[in-house]
């Protein structure tokens, strides 16, 4: 067996250097990575990446940050297996592999000129966060934007600070519920669904983004539905192990579509009738 | 009929071809393993060959993608660095049948259709292939008629069919000529040799018949509307889920990445590995779902992936015929069955609908 090297191999991997890490709650961290050279990582809202810590192995990881943000990028991880249990214990200064970007991210250039509803449950945020923060950075470009918030008790809320700050701003509808609430909280409390019938839309112009856990999209997605929101206005994000990124590995297939490539965005009037996608 | 991409090589040369064929290159055939298997397996005469043998334990696809292939070297030594690499080897398979030829066309596809896999492709390039045919079925789980891949569609160098005395070699592409000028033990094809490969295949169209009643151009519309069926439960009450039908299979591709990282705890390597879509932890997320959680939906998954989703994408089926995965299957789920389920019972649906 001969073995050679290549140039244009699927699998080369960009060198990483951390520049600042932040604990957000107990299980996640807010890495901001910029790639060696100063290269861009060029992605769009939504798209995600592979991040390799060698000798361990490689994950998928939604990119948070908009690419508005120049220079580096950001990723907010879950220490939820082996590879981000090992993620977990870098900090600043450590290198990191990455490959990608890979994947349809938001439609931004439909999305434009309407309104957002856009609603995240726990870890949602994390890739909803990139399309929030490109619709701040170009607010003109969008009509009405609510966020609705969703988790288990307010010391899993992600990205706290910025919670407040969207909280003040005059020109975004932020709602925030937890399951559980501590003695402390004095805001919303029960799932996601109840914040929905409360939001005033104008449902030919808004369009639904949806990131969260699958039991989460059946009850939100009944709740969009009986407002009157088409079904191809809905947009939803999935969470699949890829291994490859490329439509090859098998892994994040969803009947004949690879979240990989045709996703990890969807559109729901695409997808409605796949019994492997929730 | 003279045909210049044709030639024969009578029986007494074989061993001649195949023995100076090593000399040039690695040379893989199938050889008799005991127990009525075949293996492919590396040769330097004719001696091992079988030329009548039922399709192998493992397709070709072991040589195209191995089951355990490097794609990146690593080093933590000095800062962290890099080197993706290609593992290849220069060899000619001899002997390789239609159907296994179809699941190397398949395989082609998958790894060409855009991002390419540089890793497959650069590997492919190195193997020449010499096809060989079939006159009768290998045994009761062949159904290569149904899809077609009983005859030869191309996919070879050379394809050998043979006549008693001699095989009839078509030349199909010009590292196939270059073999046979490296060589010097065929000679040119004259006209009988052309009537009895006309009166061979008029033979071969009449044992081979559809082994399913179903026309292909029907197998999708079928999958459309058995996607609920009750025969994945039946699967499902079956199923092992052991994966030996993926590893068999001459298409099946998907795979794991994993790193291994060497004692010095500072070089390793980035390799992947076959997976399965039967196993259990396949379709698993970090945030403990598993979106083919029972047997039934894996089982179905993996006809869908021969029947369904590759017809759309490649416009092929991905199912060659070749009947390994009946045959390895522990559980006894045998293909062919699991179609005539699902005939029979689309029928009865189309039947209930006149009521």
């Amino acid at each position: 067996m001969e073995k050679v090297v290549i140039k244009d191999s699927n699998y080369r991997i960009r060198k990483g250097k951390i520049l600042r890490t932040k604990q957000l709650t107990k299980l996640e961290k807010l890495f901001e990575i910029a790639l060696d050279g100063g290269e861009s990582l060029d992605q769009e809202p939504g798209q995600f990446v592979m991040v390799s810590i060698f000798g361990v192995g490689e994950a998928p990881i939604s990119v948070c940050s908009s690419p508005t943000k120049r220079g580096s990028f950001e990723l907010c991880v879950r220490d939820a297996g082996k590879v981000t249990g090992a993620m977990h214990r870098l900090e600043a200064g450590d290198e990191i592999g990455i490959r990608g970007p890979y994947g349809k991210g938001f439609p931004i250039r439909i999305l434009e000129g309407n309104d957002l509803l856009m609603v995240a449950g726990g870890l949602g945020i994390a890739p909803l966060r990139s399309l929030i923060k490109y619709a701040f950075d170009n607010r003109r470009d969008f009509g009405k934007i609510h966020i609705m918030l969703g988790c288990k008790t307010s010391d899993d809320l992600l990205f706290e600070d910025e919670l407040n700050q969207w909280f003040k701003r005059m020109d975004v509808h932020y709602e925030c519920t937890v399951d559980r609430a501590a003695s402390d909280w004095d805001g919303h409390v029960g799932q996601i669904t109840t914040l929905l019938p409360g939001v005033h839309l104008e449902t030919e112009r808004t369009f639904a983004i949806v990131v969260g856990p699958p039991v989460m999209y059946k009850f939100v997605l009944r709740e969009l539905i009986k407002k009157n929101i088409p079904e191809n206005q809905i947009i939803l994000s999935f969470e699949r192990h890829m291994k490859c990124g490329m439509g090859k590995c098998g892994r994040c297939q969803i009947q004949n579509l690879y979240c990989c490539q045709d996703g990890p965005v969807f559109n729901y009037a695409d997808i409605k009738n796949m019994s492997e996608a929730l | 009929m003279k045909d210049l991409q044709y030639v024969i090589l009578k029986k007494e040369n074989l061993d001649g071809f195949i023995s100076r064929m090593s000399r040039l290159r690695k040379v893989s055939a199938p050889v008799a393993k005991g127990n009525g298997e075949y293996a492919f397996e590396e040769v330097d005469s004719s001696d091992r060959i079988e030329l009548k043998y039922k399709p192998t334990i493992m397709p070709p696809k072991k040589y195209f993608m191995p089951q355990e292939e490097t794609l990146l070297e690593f080093s933590t030594a000095k800062g962290l660095a890099t080197k993706p690499v290609v593992e290849y080897e220069k060899m000619t398979l001899f002997g390789v049948h239609t159907c296994d030829l179809a699941g190397i066309q398949c395989l082609n596809a998958v790894f060409s259709v855009r991002p390419r896999d540089y890793n497959y492709l650069t590997r492919k390039r190195q193997i020449d292939i010499i096809g060989l045919e079939c006159g009768d079925y290998c045994d009761e789980h062949a159904s290569c008629s149904m899809v077609s891949a009983h005859m030869p569609s191309g996919g070879y160098d050379l394809f050998f069919t043979d006549l008693g005395d001699y095989f009839i070699v078509h030349m199909n592409t010009q590292a196939g000529e270059e073999m046979i000028e490296a060589t010097k033990c065929f000679e040119s094809a004259e006209e009988t040799h052309f009537d009895d490969l006309q009166s061979f295949r008029k033979k071969k169209r009449d044992t081979f018949k559809s082994e399913v009643q179903i026309e292909p151009r029907f197998i999708p519309g079928l999958f459309d509307a058995c996607f609920e069926s009750s025969i994945w439960k039946e699967l499902d009450a079956k199923c092992l889920a052991c994966g030996n039908c993926t590893n068999v299979c001459p298409t099946c591709y998907c795979f794991d990445i994993i790193d291994e990282v060497g004692l010095d705890l500072k070089n390793g390597k980035r390799y992947r590995k076959w997976d399965s879509c039967q196993l259990e932890p396949f379709a698993k997320v970090a945030g403990g779902e598993n979106f083919r959680k029972e047997r039934a939906a894996r089982q179905r998954h993996r006809y869908y992936r021969k029947f369904r989703y590759p017809v759309a994408k490649y416009s092929k089926f991905f199912c060659t015929g070749c009947g390994r995965c009946s045959r390895s299957c522990m559980a006894g789920i045998h293909l062919k069955d699991t179609l005539n389920a699902l005939i029979k019972e689309s029928d009865s649906k189309i039947w209930k609908k006149w009521l």
